[in-house]
This record gives structure tokens, sequence and C-alpha cells, in this order.
């Protein structure tokens, strides 16, 4: 009976061990995606048990993920709204949030455009439908084409809250982008729009400027990671990773959640084009 | 060719191969109509499911603003949901692939049936074909990263315009207008042509004044089997159509980017589900019925034009 009980006991650590310490799924932000799946390489790398997966499908369906108990971090492009943290309370999930990284949106135009530099009002006018012409800028005689993300992803939703809100008399205003304006699945795809346009403004990601596109100066202070996370250029966010409470001291989902403090964690975010949000 | 011990067989059956034979008769037939129900239910199922999370919009909204409307902000405070913008956009679009792909598709389907020699016929028709086998997202990106860009060279202010999608959607309607109106013209007769051609009509004057009018009905199912393809197809419209909800001016604009139904659901999906507002989520299924009954409508017209053809070849 005693041997009985002890391999009974034994066989039940195996398999608490085995299913607990086996899997980490991660879902949402397309934004944060990148910083994700380079954290989970070096994490298995590290941990070659272990089998981290990482799902892109947009914040809000990371939210709606951590929710239902579909995945373990849910990466959000921007904070938890309200009827999400609801929704979370109602099933019995508390969330709470990692920084593991800052993100400045840049806004980028076609290289050929010789407009380089915007002020937030500016940029909101032009969302807004009230500058149409890039001659209104300083630049050729051309309508301008606008391009926006759609707006189910967490890019939309920080310049809807960081460039098309505003206080006018105290007051705050959301100005509507006009319904001109392109849509896009992705910030690759807003970045292809303006490769191929020269008429096109889009706002991505820092971390997708590269050469093919110019990215513009606002309020004369150029995206650059040190501006952002200094917080002195205006587009900028913190990138998020939320679990279920505060993950058990010692567990893998604590580990992955920590890897961004480490030397290592802001070289990875660093090498995507994100800014880290500690000093080293 | 019965051998002679075939013949000598008893041709009744004793009683129990008589069941035995009823019974796998009787079990045959059940599996088939089961079978065959399964796919009948399920489009019945979709009907219903669709439905019953499209009424709760127009509970909670109402029509007119839906029909009526060209503001839509979805995601915005306070929420609008005015869809016209949208089914023009999806109407334009599918003007525009007809347009594209019925006097192309015909034009083809004639080519094939009446003008060239066989061997070459049995060489085309499999390329076309091929055409439905490419996978909507090649064409989507085809139309995104090729197709935008040189329609900006040529001029057009963006390049992710209604003309853009017009024209993959008309060439991905065209296997389909193709292949149905080719069938439909070979479905006329021998006897037509050659008495045709026995009152001395030339080629030309046999195919457009005896073979098209005879065809009629079945080209015009085949073209509205395309339309319903280009109306429900997706992943192009949302790669390369703009997405801008807005009606074009004017409205046969096609130089401007114009928002789809179904760009529009498979976009908003995402963020739309119970947890963030429940009229944003019942939208897109309003739009799905909408959707589904247009395309539900057009089935049944292109059906019922097929059966006139159908009668009218048999000779009235």
């Amino acid at each position: 009976m005693k041997w009985f009980t002890m391999a009974v006991c034994a066989a039940l650590m195996a398999a608490t061990t085995v299913t607990a310490e086996e899997k980490l799924v991660l879902d949402g932000s397309t934004t944060v995606g990148p910083i994700a799946k380079a954290f989970a390489e070096y994490y298995m790398s590290m941990n070659p048990d272990v089998n981290v997966t990482v799902s892109e499908s947009g914040s809000g369906n990371g939210a709606k993920s951590l929710i239902h108990g579909t995945c373990d971090i849910a990466n959000l492009s921007r904070f938890m709204k309200d009827n999400e943290f609801t929704a979370a309370a109602e099933a019995g999930v508390m969330p709470v949030a990692h920084v593991v990284a800052m993100d400045g949106i840049a806004m980028v135009v076609h290289p050929s455009n010789p407009v380089k530099e915007l002020t937030v009002a500016q940029v909101r006018d032009i969302y807004a439908g009230k500058i149409t012409n890039w001659s209104d800028l300083g630049g050729p005689d051309r309508d301008i084409v606008v391009v926006s993300r759609d707006t189910n992803s967490g890019t939309y939703e920080t310049f809807y809250n960081l460039v098309m809100t505003h206080k006018v008399d105290g007051e705050k205003v959301k100005e509507k982008i006009q319904s001109g304006a392109e849509y896009v699945g992705s910030n690759g795809a807003a970045r292809q729009r303006v490769q191929s346009t020269p008429a096109a403004i889009a706002y991505v990601g820092l971390g997708f400027v590269d050469r093919t596109v110019k990215d513009l100066t606002i309020e004369g202070v150029d995206a650059t990671p040190e501006s952002v996370a200094s917080g002195r250029y205006a587009i900028a966010r913190p990138l998020f990773m939320f679990t279920n409470g505060y993950p058990k001291l010692g567990s893998h989902v604590h580990a992955f959640t920590t890897i961004h403090l480490s030397p290592k964690g802001q070289e990875i975010v660093e090498e995507i084009g994100f800014v880290p949000v500690t000093k080293y | 060719m019965g051998t002679p011990r075939s013949s000598r067989q008893s041709l009744v059956m004793s009683a129990r191969a008589n069941l035995a034979a009823a019974l796998s008769r009787w079990l045959g037939n059940g599996l088939l109509l089961a079978i065959t129900s399964v796919a009948a239910i399920g489009v019945l199922f979709i009907l219903f499911f669709i439905a019953r999370d499209a009424v709760p919009f127009f509970q909670l909204r109402g029509f007119k603003e839906f029909f009526t409307s060209t503001h839509w902000y979805p995601s915005q405070e306070p929420v609008e949901f005015g869809a016209l913008s949208i089914f023009v956009g999806s109407g334009l679009v599918t003007l525009g692939a007809a347009l594209v792909a019925a006097p192309l598709g015909v034009a083809a389907a004639l080519c094939l049936s009446d003008v060239l020699p066989f061997g070459v016929r049995q060489a085309v028709k499999p390329v076309i074909e091929m055409l439905a086998a490419i996978p909507s997202v090649a064409y989507g990106f085809f139309a995104l990263v090729v197709f935008a860009p040189w329609l900006q060279r040529l001029g057009a202010i963006t390049g992710t315009n209604a003309l853009n999608v017009s024209i993959i959607l008309g060439i991905m309607a065209l296997p389909t207008v193709v292949s149905v109106s080719e069938d439909a013209l070979q479905a006329v007769g021998r006897e037509l042509r050659e008495g045709s051609y026995a009152l001395g009509a030339t080629r030309a004057e046999t195919l457009l004044r005896t073979i098209v009018p005879a065809a009629s009905s079945g080209i015009l199912a085949a073209v509205l089997l395309g339309i319903m393809r280009a109306l429900g197809e997706t992943m192009v419209v949302w790669m390369a159509s703009g997405n801008a909800a807005q009606i074009p001016d004017p409205w046969f604009n096609f130089l401007e980017p114009v928002r789809t139904l179904t760009a529009t659901i498979a976009g908003d999906m995402g963020e739309a589900d119970h947890v963030t507002g429940s009229a944003r989520y019942h939208v897109l299924f309003a739009m799905g019925l909408c959707l589904l009954l247009f395309c539900f409508a057009c089935n049944l017209i292109s059906e019922w034009v097929v059966s006139i053809q159908r009668r009218k070849l048999k000779g009235e």
C-alpha cells in the first residue's frame, strides 16, 4: 500500500511537472509580437524543456485570450480597456501589466517628399481631412494620401489617443479620421503603401522605419530611441505584457516577463528596433 | 451477354435474400440522404446563426442609420454605424468586376467553344481554369505590390482603389464565367448551328445571331455566378481596395479607395467581440446577413435563368 501511494504521488508529480512546464502560450499585438518571439527564442534556448508559442492576433484578441484563459501572457500595445478589465474581473482573471519596452510611432512619408517636419496639430489636421494637399505643408501640389492602420490594431488606438484626441478650452475633443483615409492591416503594409506612393503619409511603429521611407520630425524632435525613452518625442507609448495576477516567483511566466530587465533582454528589444525601458 | 449458366439461374429470390436486398437498398438510400442533407442543413444552420446574431443589431440601432448614413465610426465615441458607403463600395467593386469579367469571359467562351480548333481548346481551357486555383492572397499581394504602384505611375493618386480591385476581381471571376458560359454554348445543339449555316449565314452571323441568343440565359447565369464570386471575395479587397469608408465623388470614380462589406467584416472581427461592445459585434453579422441574402438572390435568379434555357433548348 505504501509503495502504491508513493508510485501514485510520483506519477502525479511527473504529470503536473510535464503539463505545467512544457508550454507557455502568448497571444496578442502584432507590435509586441516580434519582441515576444525574440524573447521566446532566447528563453527556449536557455530552457530546452519549455515550448513557447507566440500568436499575433491583435491587442484586442490578446486581451480576449487572457480573459478566456487560452493564453498565459497577453501582449498588448495599449493598456487594457475598462470593459476588458470588467470582463476579466467577471471571469476571475486579474490582469497585471508588465511594461517590456517603449515604442515610438513614427510618421513616415515617401523619400521623395520634401516635407521634413510636422507638428502634432498638423498631423491631426491631415488625418481629420482639414489639410488635404502637401502644398499647405511646404511640399509639392499633390493631394495627400492618408494611410491609417485598421481600427482593430493597438497602433491605431495609440495614434488615435495620442494624436487625434486633444484639448480645446480644457475639454477633450476626439477628432474623427476622415472617411477618405485608407486602412491597412499591418505596420508592414502601411510602410509598403508609403514606399510605393509618393503622396502618402502613414504612421508605423519605430521598429518599422527603414531606409525605404522617410520619418518626419514631430514638434522638432526626431523619433529616436533616446527621444522616445526620455519622453521628449510626442507620439510614444509603452508596450505591455499582461498576466493573470503577478506570476508566481520562479515560474516560467515570471522568468519570461522579467527577461526585459536583463541586459540580454534589453539588447533584444533594441535589436528589433524598440526602446528598452531600463538604461544600462 | 448472358451466359447459359446465368440464364438457367432462378429469377425468383428467396424471401431472405429479398429482405436483405430491400434492407441494403434502404440503408444505402438513407446514408446518401443523410450525406446530402448535411450540406443542405449546413446552409440552413449558417443562415440561422448569422440571422440570430444580426437581429440584435437592428434591435439596438434600428435600420435607418445602417442603410442611409455614410458615417462609419465603429470604434469611436459616440459610435456610428452608417454602412451606406460600404454597401456602395461593395456594389461599385462588384460592378467593376462584372464589367471586366463579363465581356472578357463571354468572348473567351465563344472563342473556346466555336472558334478555336479542338487541340488548342484542350490546351487553353485548363490554363483559364488554373486562374481559379491561385490563392486569393496571392492575387491580393500582386494587386498591392505590383499593380497599385503601376496604376500610380499611370497617374492615379493612390493605387489601392476601386479600379485596381475591380480588375483583379474580374480576373478572379473569369474562370467561373468562362466555364459556365462555355457549357451553355456547348449545350446549343448541332442542329441550330447547321441550320444557321444551311440558311447561308456566315460563321460570325451564326455565332452572334444564333448561338449567343440561344445560350443567352446560360451566359447570364455565368455572369451572375461570376458576380457572386467577386462580391464574396475578401482577401483581395482587404489588401488592395484602400478600405476607405466613403462614397467616391462622383460615385463612379473608380480611382478613389473604397471599403467593402467583406473587408469590413474581416478587418473588424478581431476587436468586435462581446467583450468590447455588442452593437459593434452584431453589426458585422448584419453585414454578413445582407451579403448572404444578396448572394442567395443571385443564386436563385441564376438557377431560374438556367432552367429557362433548359426549357428553351428542349424546343418551345
